[in-house]
């Protein structure tokens, strides 16, 4: 599936700077398992979406997100508002 | 069948791993006897405790022990009950005048935990569309407040002022804020800076929860904790404390001024649907609070201590939590869970028991020696320590 919009490529931008490791990030790639994030990096990157797009991302949102995909999914649905 | 253990695997294979080495599991000591606040009996051998919530040292206090023999006497063992049933005794409105005279507020409820009582007043108070911003390094009991609630909860970098402002203007036109914060964090026993977080969250709304359970009794000038000492505290809706630490017994609270505050009594699940404190407790927390009034003494020479262990810890060449005492919790960061149980268990053999801490309990993964001083160590006993942690330091390369 193509996600590709202005809303994927501003999420990527802000995952490399975590991407410590150097995996090739996808939509489809789990922030836990794949890219091996740990509660402190998670809550900085949060942050830095919060920032760039002007939103809260609850924790209760953050439960249900497990990859880059549903991340930028729910970025776009607290923007549409 | 799947096993519903096999989640655990991990952990289990962690932990047998590390015993496997010959090592002392460092969480499951027993105390076969206790002096004093200050010294116990482990495996046989005198030990100093300094990881214990003992602040102010009210353990043994001759007027605790002699109201909570009297309670038993009087009332006997246990109330049977819950607070709105059969479990409210004399002594248990007398705990709650006792706190509403410490804390020189309107309104007190006693839970039988600490525990519960952020269980209980975070998830009844802060509802659905409610909003509860919390600080990443939150206590458990606040993370499980959060989670027996359905209020939308949002983090914020630890002791940041800025990120929680940011936060809080976000947050949708007229929904319900609630801030939550601790006065001392105990893991690494650093501070909050209130006065400032308490004016941004007052600025944006939102009501305000303090936690001062490792600050009661000894800091600010009536001992109320962070708040006071930082001149918030007519600011702050809603002060949680435990009965478990400088009070030294069990037991938690809310002091409020909030007018409508009574109705919780009814409402909070953690409150009402368990057993309320035995007697005998609330009898000793009411005189240990009491008493906790008039020990200017006490505090002064409970500072005392933290400024030296700090000081001598830094000199031994070990890293630590803070730069500058700040509390009277005192944490040591160990490189990894390895040196930290070794360390450990070292000093357990040198005669000094300290709290083992690690993840999820500590921030950013961190392994910590986590000291906490009494106001019943004398100095002597300082140096002592400083002389155990300085020979297990060099006996396991830590420094």
């Amino acid at each position: 599936m193509d996600q590709s919009d202005e809303t994927f490529d501003r999420v990527m931008a802000l995952i490399e700077p975590f991407n410590k490791k150097g995996v090739a990030v996808t939509a489809a790639t789990r922030f836990q398992q794949d890219l091996e994030w740990d509660s402190l990096t998670v809550l900085d990157f949060v942050a830095s979406i919060e920032d760039e797009f002007d939103i809260i991302i609850t924790m209760n949102m953050q439960a249900e997100i497990e990859t880059v995909g549903q991340l930028v999914d729910a970025v776009r649905g607290l923007t549409e508002k | 069948m799947t096993d519903l253990f096999s989640k655990f695997d991990p952990l289990i294979e962690q932990r047998e791993t590390l015993l496997s080495t010959g090592l002392t599991d460092p969480f499951n000591l027993v105390m076969e006897r206790v002096e004093s606040p200050t010294v116990a009996i482990c495996n046989g051998r005198r030990t100093i405790l300094l990881g214990t919530y003992n602040y102010m040292g009210m353990t043994f206090d001759a007027d605790v022990i002699a109201a909570g023999k009297k309670a038993l006497d009087e009332f006997g063992s246990g109330t049977t009950g819950s607070r709105v049933l059969n479990g409210t005794y004399a002594g248990h409105r007398a705990v709650e005048q006792a706190l509403k005279d410490f804390y020189a507020m309107d309104h007190a409820m006693v839970f039988s935990t600490g525990y519960q009582a952020n269980l209980g007043i975070i998830s009844t108070i802060a509802g659905k569309d409610d909003y509860v911003v919390l600080d990443i390094d939150s206590h458990a009991s606040i993370y499980d407040g959060c989670a027996l609630g359905n209020a939308q909860i949002v983090a914020f970098r630890h002791n940041d002022i800025e990120a929680l402002e940011k936060r809080l203007k976000r947050i949708p036109e007229g929904a319900g804020k609630l801030v939550v914060l601790e006065g001392v964090y105990s893991m690494l026993g650093d501070v909050a800076p209130l006065k400032e977080m308490v004016a941004v969250s007052k600025a944006n709304g939102a009501m305000v929860l303090v936690d001062e359970a490792h600050s009661m009794g000894f800091i600010g000038e009536h001992g109320r904790g962070v708040a006071e000492a930082q001149g918030v505290i007519d600011q702050v809706d809603f002060i949680i404390g435990t009965f478990s630490k400088s009070v030294g017994t069990v037991g938690g609270f809310c002091v409020s001024n909030h007018p409508k505050f009574e109705i919780l009594r009814l409402v909070c699940r953690p409150y009402v649907f368990t057993a309320s404190l035995p007697p005998s407790v609330v009898a000793t927390a009411a005189t240990s609070i009491r008493k906790l009034m008039e020990t200017t003494d006490k505090r002064a020479h409970l500072w005392e201590n933290s400024k030296r262990l700090h000081a001598g810890l830094r000199q031994l060449g070990f890293t630590l939590g803070t730069s500058e005492p700040q509390s009277a919790i005192i944490a040591v960061i160990m490189p990894d869970l390895e040196m930290g149980a070794a360390m450990w268990e070292a000093l357990l053999k040198e005669g000094l028991y300290v709290n083992l801490a690690r993840p999820p309990a500590t921030p950013a993964g961190m392994t910590l020696l986590r000291c906490s001083l009494c106001a019943e160590h004398s100095g002597d006993q300082v140096d002592e320590i400083l002389a155990m942690f300085g020979a297990a330091g060099r006996a396991t390369g830590c420094i």
